[in-house]
């Protein structure tokens, strides 16, 4: 049912954990539907230097999230908001169907980390110039 | 890689014995039971003989003893067979709400025809109430059709129970029970049980796929299923699986020549099981009922995780088994018998079957008691609903 990239993942995901000064947190899903997935960054000088993800969920939530976190290491910010949810399942080789819709956020929960990166940095910034 | 299978509940391997009498019946001896000469002479006396053997498997005359192609036609040919022949009496149905899906889609679509189904609550164990059957009833109930025991939870229902219930009322309400998970389990008594009809499945006992029966019971007003030929006494039209039948009464003889020293074997292992998972593993619920249980059945639940990856865990470790998560369910939703139980949805998707064989030995159990728990504590550790050490 999956492909062999979605296995390797899932059987060895990459960047679990989270991170406890992370710079934005993004959760999305919801465990009454059987997928909740949330992403832990630390950003300095525009550029995801770690993340970290946690990911309840059946095998195509789980390889996503960690395919997600592989995608935007190191790469900056705009970088990483214009990884898109198909290009994470595509970068695994494909997912099943019925898997495309349920279980395919990563790339969502990226984006609301950054942009509780964002808000966070905004808030900050405004403390700093008072 | 050691392989152990342990989801008995959804098929069984075909027994060599079975293999064996089938054999003959696809090659010299291919003849249409419906002719007169040897070769259909030979297919007939076969079939006849199957279903001896599965009548006396059921107490039952074989007379009253229907071949079908499966579990699921039988409970098609049971609700809408009588729903169809008996609707000028009443339209009513009532059944429970963790059938399986022969029945449930099956009660459904009648509803679209103008029929009302009650679908009946259970209690946390799974167990459906005999005064809520009773209670159920109106003047329109033409049809109670409860199963004898649940495929996921592995929980025995109370068949013979309302069975005289259903008795003492003063005018006849046909009894349909779904045993497809009983039958060569625990012993089936018709008459004990006091239904019309019953749904059998060859595959679950050892026997080939596509292949089943349906007893009903001498006096029974049911519309046919197939309409065609004459066979199965005019009810059940299209020519017949021979060797699927043989099969199945070669895997009806052995079913019950060997119940007792079976059940105990299984319900040993089940025990050591339920045990193991219990002591070596936290947050982990027991589904169905703690003793009126199938005696191969262990459903759990892990709670914050999810079925399906633990099931690839598994796949990985070579362990076959099944969850009532909505990915293994094939829908969004998880498993309508978990959720009719009582378990919150994210519970319900943790969930995990595993049903033993005549198969599986005690190795078999302590293989699956040294995999699992890792596997649970690599995905709870994976899991953003798992409270951290020392955290809330």
């Amino acid at each position: 049912m999956y492909s062999e990239k979605v296995m390797e993942h899932f059987t060895n995901p990459r960047n679990v954990g989270e991170i406890p000064d992370a710079d934005g947190i993004g959760e999305v899903g919801n465990p009454v539907c059987g997928d909740l997935m949330k992403i832990y960054i630390k950003v300095k000088d525009n550029v995801i230097e770690d993340i970290k993800f946690k990911t309840f969920g059946c095998g195509a939530a789980i390889a996503t999230s960690s395919m997600v976190t592989e995608m935007v290491k190191g790469k900056t910010i705009d970088e990483a908001l214009k990884v898109t949810n198909k290009a994470v399942a595509e970068a695994l080789g494909g997912l099943p169907p019925v898997k495309m819709h349920c279980s395919n956020l990563a790339a969502d929960a990226l984006h609301a980390a950054i942009e509780d990166y964002k808000r966070k940095k905004e808030r900050k910034d405004v403390a700093e110039q008072k | 890689m050691k392989r152990v299978y342990m989801d008995h509940a959804g098929t069984t391997p075909v027994r060599r014995e079975v293999l064996e009498a089938m054999l003959p019946y696809f090659t010299e001896r291919f003849g249409n039971a419906s002719t007169i000469y040897s070769y259909g002479r030979e297919a007939k006396s076969a079939i006849e003989e199957a279903r001896e053997k599965v009548a006396h498997l059921i107490g039952a005359d074989p007379r009253e003893v229907f071949f079908t192609a499966g579990g699921t036609e039988s409970d098609n040919w049971a609700i809408r067979g009588i729903a169809h022949a008996n609707k000028e009496k009443g339209k009513h149905i009532i059944t429970s709400s963790i059938e399986h899906h022969a029945v449930l889609h099956t009660c459904e679509d009648l509803e679209k025809e103008g029929f009302k189904v009650t679908y009946l609550p259970v209690d946390k164990y799974g167990l459906v109430k005999v005064e809520d059957v009773i209670n159920a009833i109106t003047d329109e109930t033409i049809l109670v059709t409860i199963m004898h025991a649940n495929n996921e939870i592995g929980t025995i229902e109370p068949i013979a129970e309302i069975g005289k219930a259903l008795k003492k009322l003063d005018r006849k309400i046909y009894f349909h029970t779904d045993a497809v998970q009983t039958v060569g389990k625990i012993p089936v008594n018709v008459d004990e049980l006091g239904v019309d009809l019953l749904s059998i499945s060859a595959h679950k006992i050892y026997g080939p796929k596509g292949v089943g029966a349906l007893y009903i019971r001498k006096g029974t007003k049911i519309k046919p299923f197939m309409t065609g030929g004459a066979q199965e006494n005019k009810r059940r039209a299209g020519t017949e699986n021979v060797p699927g039948i043989v099969g199945f009464g070669k895997a009806a003889e052995l079913a019950e020549k060997e119940l007792m020293e079976q059940y105990e074997k299984l319900s040993y292992l089940r025990d050591k099981l339920i045990k193991g998972i219990m002591e070596r593993i936290p947050h982990v619920i027991l589904n169905g009922h703690p003793t009126q249980r199938l005696p191969h059945n262990v459903n759990v639940c892990f709670k914050y995780i999810e079925g399906e990856s633990l099931l690839l865990n598994l796949d990985m470790k070579g362990i076959c088994a099944s969850s009532g998560s909505a990915c293994t369910s094939g829908s969004l939703e998880p498993s309508h018998v978990l959720l009719a139980i009582g378990l919150p949805h994210e519970i319900a998707h943790g969930s995990l079957r595993l049903t033993l064989g005549r198969d599986n030995t005690e190795e078999d159990v302590d293989y699956v008691l040294e995999v699992l728990p890792g596997i649970v504590e690599k995905l709870r550790s994976m899991s953003p609903l798992f409270p951290s050490k020392g955290g809330n």
